[in-house]
């Protein structure tokens, strides 16, 4: 797909990430929208999936380590075809598949149930490893946030995924800078995260996040890269999209009312009409 | 009883992991730098590529093993109770017990019976904080026979199982023709004057309890709960008001295991006077593990006395 084609699609998920979390009056936004060209990147180009068969054996995986980053996975789950786009304005309601943290219980689809930081890269190992111990060559994506890296949980992880040579995975750290407590560097400074990472002994490449010329070379990187897992830092701007969200801690995790939700929308379709 | 055979059931777990990977392919094992004592080093051996050492790092081995889960395997993730349950809790709850992924939880090194290492690594709190997890089975052998047989029924099993195995060798009650069911109960003694209703290594006590009880023309009966959930409720209330009195005996804090369980399942379907025998409340603390469960009332004698102190007063 073009970097045009993938434009569009990344900017109707940004419209359905305010509309999710404005249906619910709740939800995590800033995020989502960081994240938006990521999503989109790997359920419209990167990833050997079919949304008609969510639990084919031979998939490849993705587990959102960053689970309160959900309106953007439903997002792009919906635009790729999972499950109904009208279905998104149930997210966090009552009997909605769409729970505030993905649950691979409610909806088929997502590969692993997650919200409590730190824990789905754990996942997203045990199942490229899996893929080594079976012989399949199916690759697995998880995506963390810069904030959540602090947990020790990651770097257990990412020990093992490099001492037992997982080539198969790829960890996608969303490095907006934000955490809700303030900037990541304030708070408990993970940086420099590259560095980090390569100590331990991943391949690491660092993109922007917001550029699908950047993204497509990273991962392409990454396919290329054997014997070691590929961390990609992907630096972008949280909120990216609605003028009045990005860069502002304060949209890690609240709604936009009415007012702002017309705002949001027409700051999305002005950037549309320019596509 | 020093002519009776004696084996940990450690040893049962590793063991019957070997046996079982020959026929299930899926079965993988993670450890994490325990493999020696966890006995999981004979599977280990027979199938190095299906071994995999997460190293000192257990919340990160529950979320392996759920994704390993996630992608067909039987995991199974071992090390002791206290990092299995203790430290890892959490990783379990929301990695393996929300998803209701096909994880086997091996803990090794409940209870006080762990001896000389202390209060740190004397897990009595294990079945309290499993049993708050929906879905979970929670499996606690009395011997060799039961062990090796539940680790057989976890296999078969499809969701999350717990189960517990002790570092001591407790004497083997059972031979090849005991049947074990996940979820029911075994009347191994009937009585009519108390139910003895124990797991783990306190079953042997209860026995030997019933035996002493007995003699004073008490007729004790002994039941033995290796599945704490899902509970025998059925067994546990005909039980009870058979008797019509209830002594509970385990390995664990008074407090959440199986003394909670029973208590839980009379109180609402048939409220009978209950004792619970175990460890009273307090951290554990060093000592050979035979002499630990002695002091700690756990053996024969130390049942039959709070058994007897129960029906007199």
């Amino acid at each position: 797909m073009n970097n045009q084609d993938l434009k569009k699609i990344c900017n109707e998920v940004r419209k359905d990430i305010v509309t999710e979390v404005h249906a619910a009056k709740s939800g995590h936004p800033g995020g989502s929208l960081s994240a938006a060209e990521i999503y989109t990147f790997l359920y419209f180009e990167e990833m050997n999936i079919d949304p008609e068969k969510p639990l084919d054996p031979k998939r490849d995986r993705f587990v959102l380590s960053k689970g309160h980053t959900s309106p953007g996975y439903y997002a792009v789950m919906a635009e790729r075809g999972y499950f109904p786009k009208e279905e998104l304005t149930t997210f966090r309601k009552t009997g909605s598949r769409l729970q505030g943290h993905p649950s691979m219980r409610y909806l088929e689809g997502i590969d692993m149930s997650s919200g409590s930081l730190g824990q789905g890269i754990s996942a997203a190992v045990g199942m490229a490893l899996a893929a080594k111990v079976n012989g399949d060559d199916y690759r697995v994506y998880t995506l963390l946030g810069d904030g959540e890296i602090e947990e020790g949980q990651v770097w257990e992880a990412s020990m093992f995924a490099a001492a037992k040579n997982l080539d198969n995975l790829v960890v996608i750290v969303d490095n907006n800078n934000l955490q809700i407590d303030g900037t990541i560097d304030t708070v408990n400074s993970p940086y420099p995260i590259d560095k980090k990472f390569e100590a331990f002994n991943f391949h690491v490449v660092c993109a922007d996040g917001h550029d699908f010329d950047s993204l497509r070379a990273a991962f392409k990187e990454a396919r290329e890269t054997k014997g070691q897992p590929t961390a990609i830092i992907a630096k972008t701007v949280k909120g990216k999209g609605v003028s009045f969200m990005e860069n502002e801690a304060a949209w890690h995790g609240s709604a936009p009312n009415d007012e702002q939700y017309a705002t949001a929308m027409a700051d999305l379709e002005k950037i549309g009409e320019e596509l | 009883m020093s002519d009776v055979k004696k084996i940990a059931t450690r040893e049962s777990y590793g063991e019957a992991l070997a046996a079982l990977g020959e026929e299930y392919k899926d079965i993988v094992v993670l450890d994490a730098d325990l493999a020696g004592a966890t006995k999981t080093s004979v599977f280990k051996k027979k199938f190095p590529e299906r071994h995999f050492d997460c190293g000192i790092a257990e919340g990160n081995m529950m979320g392996i093993a759920a994704g390993l889960a996630a992608a067909g395997k039987i995991p199974f993730a071992s090390t002791f109770a206290m990092f299995a349950a203790g430290r890892a809790f959490e990783q379990v709850r929301n990695s393996i017990g929300y998803p209701h992924l096909n994880v086997k939880i091996g803990a090794t090194h409940a209870g006080i019976s762990v001896g000389e290492d202390g209060a740190s690594h004397q897990c009595l709190e294990d079945i309290g904080l499993m049993r708050t997890i929906p879905g979970m089975v929670i499996l606690s052998p009395a011997d060799d026979t039961e062990a090796r047989l539940a680790v057989r029924a976890a296999v078969e099993h499809d969701g999350p199982v717990y189960m517990r195995f002790g570092r001591a060798a407790v004497p083997v009650l059972f031979d090849e023709n005991y049947k074990f069911e996940i979820g029911k109960g075994v009347v191994l003694k009937e009585g009519t004057d108390v139910s003895i209703i124990a797991n783990g290594l306190c079953v042997s006590g209860a026995l030997e309890a019933a035996e002493k009880l007995a003699e004073e023309g008490i007729n004790a009966e002994v039941i033995n709960i290796c599945t704490i959930k899902p509970l025998d409720e059925e067994l546990v209330v005909a039980s009870a008001k058979k008797t019509g009195k209830v002594v509970t005996a385990e390995e664990h804090n008074i407090i959440g295991g199986l003394g909670s369980a029973v208590a839980e399942v009379l109180s609402e379907q048939c409220p009978t006077p209950m004792y619970r025998i175990g460890v009273r409340d307090r951290f554990g603390e060093s000592g050979p593990g035979g002499e630990l469960v002695k002091k700690y009332e756990l053996d024969g004698e130390g049942i039959y006395k709070q058994v007897k102190a129960f029906l007199t007063k």
